[in-house]
């Protein structure tokens, strides 16, 4: 199991000290099909948990990703314009953007690997 | 609950999306993937279920003035077996559908109409049809497209005819199938109007032992949004002129004697307040249906009616309808897409330039 944490919005986070790390599940990758650009939020904005803060486009249709934490937006991967289905990649390159936060406790309640996948089944 | 059409069950065991298109559970692309789908009918073969379209057939004496009354093109003289593209008018010069219509014989008229009109139109045209014209509708047939550059032996073989001296926008009756040289994609294909309970075995014959790949119907988009080719209910609707729809060519110009002529004469004559006009990005990102047209001080211009990724250019293009002033090719706008605004350029249509084949005699000498 990895140290991964997740949403059920299909988020997936890397935690680093009080940086994180956003991306999307390999089930979301999978259920968006083939994609032709994403739209990243822009650095040093300030985001509140819940907002939209991204863009991914499929070929069918535009998808929202939300951040599930509070904070400043550090970094933000400027491969993936170029290369979109590099986001269905391990978090490592597929991140998308990374979040300071500004509040610790909205980490709880994010679901591990094993919560995650029960989830998806789930649903 | 939606409809289902003859191929459902390959749809269900093979699609990998699938979902509701006007009133039928479609497939919106198989495992292959959109990009690849759409690919494979620019450079191979690709096939699409078009099933769930109306097929209808007019014929009685009164046709060919039936037809010049409901759309505005010219019927008289058009020769057997030729299809041509054109649209039902409404009285305000607006659009009830587009369609195809195939003269078969003096009298008799085979159409193929939009699954989301097929009621709608069904009516309209009851409602007009004079008592010397008769209405068939073909529920038991089923219409499967094949279309790409080897689409013309795929199918040769596969139904043991050669459809070499087919024209574009030509029909024949091969038994009881019925195969028309056209389609949605731009690229040579054809039509073919199958009876329902023969319709899977030939599907599966083009995949198995033509080698084409099936597609669907987001593959269709893509690859008709690339030649301009409106989409009812996006790109066209009840309130749109085909003047203003830049459909002017499917206008006759002898008279004005249809329905809603005065209305469409008037603005070929006199011009129109806007245009359907074709778009590129210049910015990166991706413009759809309903994403507002801003001109240079940010005031609204026109709004997209269609727009996406077009894999064989492999940037975002987009379709839509502009103040005419506007709609100069090179024109400089702006989208607004979820606040952001991103630089285009008005295009002219085709984005992509129709290989479907060409009915000029071979003279033997290079182009």
């Amino acid at each position: 199991m990895s140290d991964l944490k997740f949403t059920k919005d299909h988020e997936q986070i890397k935690i680093d000290g009080d940086v994180i790390w956003v991306g999307i599940t390999k089930h979301a990758g999978e259920a968006l099909g083939d994609l032709v650009f994403i739209e990243l939020p822009e650095l040093g904005a300030s985001v509140d948990k819940g907002n939209d803060f991204a863009v991914i486009e499929s070929v069918k249709a535009a998808a929202e990703v939300y951040t599930p934490v509070s904070g400043e937006v550090i970094a933000i991967n400027e491969n993936l314009p170029d290369n979109p289905e590099q986001v269905k990649e391990d978090i490592d390159t597929g991140w998308i953007a990374k979040i300071k936060l500004t509040d610790a406790g909205e980490l709880e309640g994010l679901m591990d690997e094993a919560a995650y996948q029960a989830f998806c089944e789930a649903e | 609950m939606a409809k289902h059409t003859a191929l459902h069950t390959y749809h269900a065991a093979h699609a990998k999306s699938m979902g509701e298109f006007a009133g039928y559970e479609m497939p919106f692309y198989y495992e292959a993937g959109v990009l690849s789908e759409h690919n494979a009918v620019r450079n191979t073969l690709g096939l699409f279920d078009v099933s769930h379209m109306g097929q209808i057939q007019l014929s009685g004496a009164g046709c060919a003035a039936f037809f010049e009354k409901i759309t505005p093109s010219a019927f008289s003289k058009v020769k057997h077996g030729v299809a041509k593209y054109t649209v039902l008018t409404n009285p305000q010069g607006g659009l009830v559908d587009d369609l195809i219509v195939t003269r078969l014989a003096d009298d008799v008229f085979f159409a193929v109409i939009n699954a989301g009109c097929k009621d709608k139109d069904i009516a309209w045209i009851k409602e007009n049809l004079p008592a010397d014209v008769k209405l068939e509708i073909f529920d038991d047939r089923a219409l499967i497209a094949v279309q790409g550059p080897k689409a013309e032996a795929a199918l040769s073989n596969c139904i043991g005819e050669d459809l070499s001296a087919l024209g574009y926008m030509r029909m024949a009756k091969y038994g009881d199938l019925w195969v028309s040289r056209l389609g949605y994609t731009g690229e040579d294909g054809f039509e073919v109007s199958v009876p329902a309970d023969k319709a899977l075995a030939l599907w599966q014959n083009l995949i198995d032992e033509q080698g084409a790949l099936p597609c669907g119907l987001a593959a269709r988009d893509s690859l008709r949004l690339e030649m301009g080719y409106p989409l009812y209910g996006h790109d066209i609707d009840a309130t749109t002129s085909p003047i203003e729809a830049d459909l002017s060519w499917v206008v006759r110009k002898k008279d004005a004697d249809y329905i809603g002529g005065d209305i469409i004469s008037a603005h070929r004559e006199n011009g129109v307040a806007r245009k359907r006009v074709g778009v590129n990005l210049i910015d990166k990102g991706i413009a759809r249906e309903g994403v507002k047209i801003l001109n240079a001080d940010g005031d609204e211009v026109g709004a997209l009616t269609s727009g996406g990724h077009s894999p064989s250019l492999n940037k975002a293009i987009a379709m839509g309808y502009i103040l005419s002033d506007y709609s100069a090719a090179d024109t400089e706008i702006f989208l607004d897409v979820r606040g952001r605004k991103l630089k285009a350029i008005i295009a002219p249509l085709p984005f992509v330039s129709a290989k479907t084949k060409s009915n000029k005699p071979n003279t033997g000498k290079a182009a």
